[in-house]
């Protein structure tokens, strides 16, 4: 449905406000809807049409539960995809709509703009309605059944993407492909005279030397180095029947395609949270509205004793970058300082905090953000801790709140979304043709039961024995799924090696 | 039409499924589930969680934000540790009949013949000019009201005043529904003398439990009747039923008395479907008893029963004996149907035994 004129009026302003900003967004299409369509495309991701799969009913039973009971409501829900499109639950006061658009505006500039999301595909509404399209066709051929089954197992790997691989279009899987005599290392161009200085001989002779022994290593193994993008492997080797790969490349479509929201949901929320502040405190807000308006920005930004509020904490260091950048509190002048005097009053005056904060955005992902920008201050000032479990108190208690210790836990949560590293490593493992996955352990071991559950999954698509390597008590064992029975062997690796993977040498 | 709704329906079906799996557990549950007055029972279902390589129980820490000295617990709520999510489903006593039905296979219950009308009901579907006042359909008797001013060219755009006189008014009417019902009359028959302990009956009350609820759920009109005998039967309430503990000898032959007396007085052959059960331990008095029993048993109940069925609960003391004595006596009789239940595990098989046939 679309908006009501007063509405509409509304929509102008607000956006007028967010151009006059320096917010850089899509066109953005705001439909209002009712609570069973809000909790329908919310159960769909957003969408308002996915492929049919139980799952979507799933979320759309808690979610409609959750709304009748009272104990959630969904306020907003916005796609990045060109126009934007974002939906307005109809029961909403004016001030929620005013305060939802603001909003809305925030996380479609950090759509068009935030560079990890700028591979994703802008037209992905059209997207996933082929999909639907597709995935009911195969439906009709070949039973609901098979392809309900086929799809519970995609589920099960949807993860195993590398979500760096978008911005290295060219880097494909392949078999070792230089031949015994063609070990040629690629030479930087140049014109004749400078030749033997831009590739020096002795430098080409190391590399040769290198790829030849890197060859004997591989020995024309597939895959020739371990690939983290298990869904694109198995797609191109494994043996799968025309509508079954076409279904596993849509799901890879689709992981690809929510990655970056997975990975930038400190900044995507703590942008939109930032101007919808900004833009309604500053600009749209009205006399009668504050009290309101009060109220629910603070629900929004609230925190649960002992949770991380995303919105919050992207706010706060969002605020906190343009605080320092508009003072001068940076930079190795103000880091060297050890003066506490003059480093509390620091002024420089510089007035870059706006600057900054658009260039962040920009180049940031989760990981980078808290990397570069959280400091030891605002992780005193906003009472940062790091909780671990007591198996002995049976409880979750406070471990520190040691600057380090909080960075370090919080960067390990957001690496690769908090999920484990797992590899392709052979192909054809014992000369068998059986597949080897390998998990780069990091400290954490795998959730026994369910790795075990998830390689009945990948078994589905191998169509052969499937094996992982993991470290499990310290140890170093390989789980393997022969299409019947889960077992279990030890594996005499050095556990070093394990740590780190192959990958990083 | 929401989309969602196919993917909600195949959610639930697949929880229905897993309700299938689990339901003997719920059958042996069967007393807590069956509260009397409560329609609804919920039942809590594992969210179905897709599997997926991720980390195990160490990985349960996190970062928090808020008051607190090292080493004070965070609220329990604290850190993503993945518990176990229970969605609860509610399930109609109407639907677990159904699931029941579809797992043990039973066949719907196929009434007797007669298609008697038993109900009649009113249907307000249609409109006419006349009525009473309290039937009035304002939308309708204002339509026809500006239709008439439109029509006669009374009506005015600027100052769209609409009177309807009586002409126009209009009335909810009914058309009378006739919808043919069919009776059924349950008659659960225990054994209560000295030998039926406690885990008898408790299977016995189980049991007759969830065939009532099946065949409630076949039958819209179900009237329960229950009577206790050791060696005098008499009829009693549901309440004593259940809780009686008497101590006298078995005479099986004074049950199918009175029992055989209230279908004459009370459930007329050609209207009623009649569903007798007996249970017992199958230790009867001596031998000239049993052949009453048989006797009256073959002449007059069976013949007037849908089904009559006997249930033979294992007991410590009693020799089982009468279970055998229908086998030998009692040949080729379909409408017959026996079941011996030694422990609470075999009610679930015995509900089957005794519902199959579709009777």
């Amino acid at each position: 449905m679309s908006l009501p004129a007063e509405l509409v009026r509304i929509r102008e302003h607000v956006e007028a406000v967010a151009r006059s900003v320096g917010l850089d967004f899509f066109d953005t299409v705001f439909e209002m809807v009712d609570y069973e369509l809000m909790n329908e495309i919310a159960s769909f991701g957003g969408f308002p049409s996915r492929y049919p799969h139980w799952r979507y009913g799933m979320e759309y039973e808690q979610m409609s539960k959750g709304y009748r009971y009272g104990l959630q409501k969904i306020y907003e829900l916005v796609i990045n995809n060109d126009p934007c499109y974002a939906y307005l639950l109809d029961v909403n006061n004016t001030l929620d709509q005013k305060m939802v658009m603001a909003h809305v505006y925030g996380h479609s500039d950090f759509f068009k703009n935030n560079y990890w999301f700028s591979k994703t595909n802008r037209r992905m509404l059209d997207e996933m309605a082929n999909h639907s399209t597709r995935v009911q066709r195969y439906s009709d051929q070949n039973g609901q059944d098979e392809v309900e089954a086929f799809l519970d197992a995609c589920h099960s790997i949807e993860d195993l993407i590398d979500p760096h691989s978008a911005f290295f279009p060219n880097r494909a899987i392949t078999a070792d492909e230089t031949t015994a005599d063609g070990i040629e290392p690629p030479r930087l161009a140049a014109k004749d005279y400078m030749d033997p200085f831009i590739n020096p001989e002795e430098f080409l002779a190391s590399q040769r030397e290198r790829l030849k022994k890197e060859k004997e290593q591989s020995n024309g193994r597939i895959p020739a180095e371990p690939v983290r993008d298990i869904l694109l492997f198995l797609i191109q080797y494994a043996p799968l029947r025309d509508w079954e790969q076409d279904i596993l490349s849509m799901i890879r479509e689709e992981s690809y395609y929510f990655a970056p929201q997975g990975q930038t949901k400190i900044m995507n929320e703590g942008w939109a949270t930032f101007w919808h502040s900004k833009i309604m405190t500053e600009y749209c807000l009205e006399d009668s509205e504050l009290i309101d308006y009060a109220d629910h920005h603070s629900g929004t930004v609230a925190t649960q004793p002992g949770r991380l509020n995303p919105y919050k904490m992207g706010l706060d260091l969002f605020r906190d970058i343009e605080y320092r950048w508009n003072r001068g509190r940076f930079g190795q002048e103000y880091e060297a300082c050890d003066n506490l005097t003059e480093k509390r009053e620091w002024n420089r005056d510089l007035g870059l905090g706006l600057e900054k904060i658009f260039e962040v955005r920009k180049i940031h992902n989760d990981v980078t953000f808290i990397d570069t920008f959280l400091t030891e201050e605002f992780c005193r000032e906003h009472k940062l801790f790091v909780f671990a479990f007591d198996e002995k108190k049976g409880q979750h208690e406070i471990q520190s709140r040691d600057f380090e210790a909080v960075k370090k836990q919080l960067l390990f949560s957001l690496t690769n979304m908090g999920r484990p590293f797992i590899f392709v490593e052979d192909a054809n493992f014992d000369n068998r043709g059986e597949l080897l996955l390998a998990h780069r352990h990091e400290g954490l071991d795998l959730h026994a039961g369910h790795a075990g559950a998830t390689l009945r999954s990948v078994h589905r698509f191998w169509r052969r024995p499937v094996r992982l390597r993991t470290l499990r008590d310290g140890k170093c064992v390989i789980l393997t799924f022969d299409g019947k029975d889960m077992s279990e062997e030890s594996c005499d690796r050095p556990v070093q090696e394990e740590m780190f993977g192959k990958t990083d040498e | 039409m929401l989309r969602i709704r196919r993917d909600h329906t195949r959610f639930k079906k697949i929880v229905r499924g897993s309700i299938k799996k689990h339901l003997k557990q719920y059958i042996t549950k069967g007393e807590l589930i069956g509260r009397q007055g409560k329609k609804f029972v919920s039942i809590p279902i594992p969210q179905i969680e897709i599997p997926r390589f991720h980390f195990g129980d160490n990985g349960s820490g996190g970062v928090g934000q808020g008051d607190g000295e090292e080493g004070e617990a965070v609220t329990p709520e604290a850190g993503d540790a993945e518990g176990q999510h229970i969605l609860e489903v509610e399930v109609s006593l109407d639907e677990l009949a159904k699931i029941m039905g579809e797992e043990l296979e039973l066949p719907n219950i196929e009434p007797r013949g007669k298609m008697e009308i038993e109900n009649v009901r009113d249907r307000y579907t249609s409109i006419r000019k006349t009525g009473p006042e309290s039937l009035r359909q304002f939308k309708r008797t204002y339509a026809a009201a500006l239709k008439r001013q439109i029509a006669s060219g009374s009506y005015d755009k600027d100052n769209p005043v609409i009177v309807p006189i009586r002409e126009d008014r209009r009335y909810r009417s009914w058309k009378t529904v006739e919808e043919p019902e069919s009776n059924a009359a349950v008659i659960y028959m225990m054994d209560v003398s000295g030998s039926m302990g406690d885990e008898q009956k408790e299977i016995v009350r189980l049991e007759s439990f969830w065939i009532d609820t099946w065949l409630r759920s076949q039958y819209k009109n179900i009237e329960t009747r229950y009577i206790i005998h050791d060696a005098v039967a008499r009829e009693v309430d549901r309440e004593t039923f259940y809780h009686t503990r008497e101590s006298g000898g078995t005479k099986i032959s004074s049950a199918y008395e009175l029992c055989q007396a209230m279908i004459k007085r009370d459930y007329p052959v050609s209207e009623w479907n009649i569903y007798p059960f007996h249970f017992s331990d199958g230790d009867n008095w001596g031998g000239g008893d049993t052949d009453l029993a048989i006797d009256l048993l073959k002449k007059k109940l069976i013949p007037a029963a849908n089904q009559f069925s006997y249930g033979q609960v294992k007991s410590l003391y009693g020799t089982g004996q009468f279970v055998k004595d229908l086998r030998e006596k009692v040949e080729e009789e379909p409408k017959l149907v026996l079941s011996e239940i030694s422990s609470k595990e075999e009610i679930y098989q015995s509900i089957k035994e005794f519902l199959k046939s579709g009777r």
